[in-house]
């Protein structure tokens, strides 16, 4: 411990002083470090504390000319609102289908491919499958969109290739049946070699000698995989896909905006780029802010209930 | 190791193989695609269906008409400010943040640092956090981006922790030299924690260059602010397949500004993604350390 000296000989003292007492004599010894924080403190309570208190506006009728602090209150009518509107149901079903699809197919893709390349002899191949896997990760999501856009468009590469086999042309990024596997494959485009970075790294530091041992004993590959490759990230993979679900409602809202149109709301219009769509676009504040904080509750507690079951059954867990 | 190969280990080996080879075409076909495309003479563009693996004539019109285009060129110098600049201010007070929190000493240390992380899983939202910059007078100014997004939670606390790793040691007999609490941030704690702080940067440059979002919200009616993201989706997501506009010279749409729509735009995007090619070979030894760092239990 630093200083553990000098804190030996401070605490004979230490103990008959009051919190405050204390704090006020740290702050004596340490001026520099509490003044060097304030920059960091204001910029954490003006701009993450102030908008919590700013949330308050999803309880209120909020009108600009009367400020947060006049506006009328109306308790939990925005809410009521929301729930019971036509659109609670098809923002909520789309969030978790969207994201159903996506843990499903983009959340063992890069465990997959991970797997895979640890069963690549040839170093340098590996090295170079890897270093063009990272590409995707780096090409802007504004651009990847508009690649996607592109292709998809009735005269684009994936028309194109459909129609090959004889299925009519269309712009298929506005075709409710495609669109969430267009936003799922586009995500894995982008994502699947960079997540499979931590995959990679983990299963280097797994001790060769469990791979000796298991052949010794006779096991081929895929029970080397089974029995020594997956035990080995089976922590690593735990802890991502808690994160992973704790992300659930708080996802996908920029790819949505840049990919969805009127056309595919149905199938497309998530919680985010709903409130996005409500509060920014259409100025209704206290509404979209309500449907925002029950959205953030919901996320809350489904992070802490995937880390509770996760502690249960594995003892793995982020907290 | 060695190991034995059966014949079951060459089939699986082979397909293995051919597999990652075809993962790895799907990664760079598209842009490969959009690299031909943009050089491809526009006509037979137009014309062409299905896979583009070699440039379809030539032709230079597409990078013509984007760099005629004054908004590529704005959004470039924008993202330039916001990203240089921002970094700037964005690793000063990550670095302050961590060291102090870092710092044993600090009293307040775990009641700040709890209410700190707090906040990575709670977040007033949209709508406030809109409200708010328009309160402080910023949106449709440069500070919009800057000012409100000065600190990355993650970051920061990803930074504390390397920080915490620095033995203590060295710091101690920093501070018995005489060594005052900037001294000991910028001589001791800042050399050898380089690496750490590559990764923070490139984690700040990269988000940085991606955002459009915030711009959009922050500066509705400030064109000249533009980020290039956000000059890109009014060129690649608004405009694709209306009238292409926005691609040619303001005197109307003629014939040809049809024709080279599409060009233009892979010119675009190629425009618009070189920067990062040429970045990539030089950021990638701190990929995996990025990962790494990230993935510290919060």
């Amino acid at each position: 411990m630093r200083r553990s000296s000098k804190r030996v000989n401070e605490s004979v003292d230490i103990v008959r002083l009051t919190y405050f007492q204390r704090l006020w004599r740290n702050m004596r010894h340490y001026p520099s470090l509490y003044l060097l924080f304030i920059p960091v403190l204001l910029y954490f309570l003006i701009f993450k504390y102030g908008p919590m208190f700013g949330a308050v506006i999803a309880f209120e009728k909020y009108r600009p000319a009367r400020g947060i602090l006049h506006s009328q209150w109306v308790g939990l009518k925005n809410f009521r609102e929301f729930l019971t509107g036509p659109y609670a149901k098809r923002t909520i079903i789309n969030t978790l289908m969207l994201n159903f699809w996506q843990i499903l197919i983009g959340f063992p893709a890069p465990i997959l491919l991970a797997i895979l390349l640890n069963e690549v002899q040839h170093t340098r191949y590996k090295k170079v499958v890897q270093t063009t896997s990272y590409l995707p990760y780096f090409i802007s999501l504004v651009v990847v969109c508009g690649i996607i856009k592109d292709f998809t468009a009735s005269d684009g590469l994936f028309s194109d290739i459909l129609a090959s086999f004889g299925f009519p042309r269309e712009n298929l990024l506005t075709d409710p049946r495609y669109y969430r596997a267009i936003y799922v494959a586009s995500s894995l485009w982008q994502a699947c070699g960079w997540g499979s970075i931590l995959y990679i790294a983990t299963l280097t530091n797994t001790d060769p000698q469990l791979y000796e041992a298991a052949t010794i004993d006779g096991a081929g590959r895929f029970r080397c995989i089974w029995h020594v490759t997956l035990p080995a990230l089976l922590p690593v993979i735990i802890v991502q896909l808690i994160m992973r679900i704790g992300n659930i409602m708080s996802y996908g809202a920029d790819r949505t905006l840049l990919l969805y149109s009127p056309a595919v709301y149905d199938k497309a219009d998530i919680i985010s780029s709903f409130v996005y769509r409500y509060g920014l676009q259409d100025l209704n504040f206290s509404f979209a802010s309500a449907v925002d904080l029950f959205n953030s509750v919901i996320n809350l507690i489904l992070l802490y209930t995937a880390n509770k079951v996760s502690g249960k059954l594995t003892g793995e867990s982020l907290w | 190791m060695v190991r034995r190969k059966t014949t079951g280990d060459r089939i699986f080996d082979a397909i293995n193989y051919i597999f990652l080879g075809l993962f790895m075409f799907v990664c760079i076909y598209p842009l490969w695609h959009v690299l031909c495309g943009s050089i491809s003479d526009p006509v037979l563009l137009n014309q062409h269906s299905g896979a583009i693996l070699w440039p379809l004539g030539f032709s230079n019109g597409g990078y013509k008409n984007a760099f005629a285009n004054p908004n590529i060129g704005l959004g470039f110098l924008n993202t330039l400010f916001y990203v240089g600049f921002g970094t700037v201010v964005r690793m000063v007070l990550t670095c302050i943040g961590a060291y102090v929190l870092s710092e044993r000493n600090f009293m307040l240390r775990k009641p700040l640092t709890l209410m700190i992380v707090f906040t990575m899983y709670f977040t007033g939202g949209m709508i406030p956090d809109y409200l708010l910059v328009n309160a402080l007078g910023l949106t449709n100014t440069r500070w919009a981006l800057i000012v409100p997004l000065a600190i990355t939670t993650w970051n920061m606390i990803i930074l504390k922790t390397a920080f915490q790793s620095v033995p203590d040691a060295l710091v101690e007999s920093a501070r018995l030299d005489g060594a005052g609490e900037l001294t000991t941030l910028f001589h001791i704690i800042l050399p050898v924690t380089k690496a750490s702080l590559a990764v923070i940067t490139m984690y700040y440059v990269v988000n940085e260059w991606n955002a459009w979002f915030k711009a959009a919200i922050y500066l509705p009616a400030k064109h000249d602010y533009f980020p290039l993201q956000l000059v890109l989706r009014e060129l690649l997501i608004n405009d694709a397949g209306s009238s292409g506009t926005s691609l040619g010279e303001a005197t109307g749409v003629s014939v040809e500004t049809l024709l080279l729509q599409k060009v233009t735009q892979y010119a675009v995007i190629v425009i618009s993604t070189l920067p990062i090619i040429v970045v990539y070979p030089f950021a990638q030894k701190y990929f995996v350390k990025g990962v790494m760092m990230g993935s510290v239990k919060g």
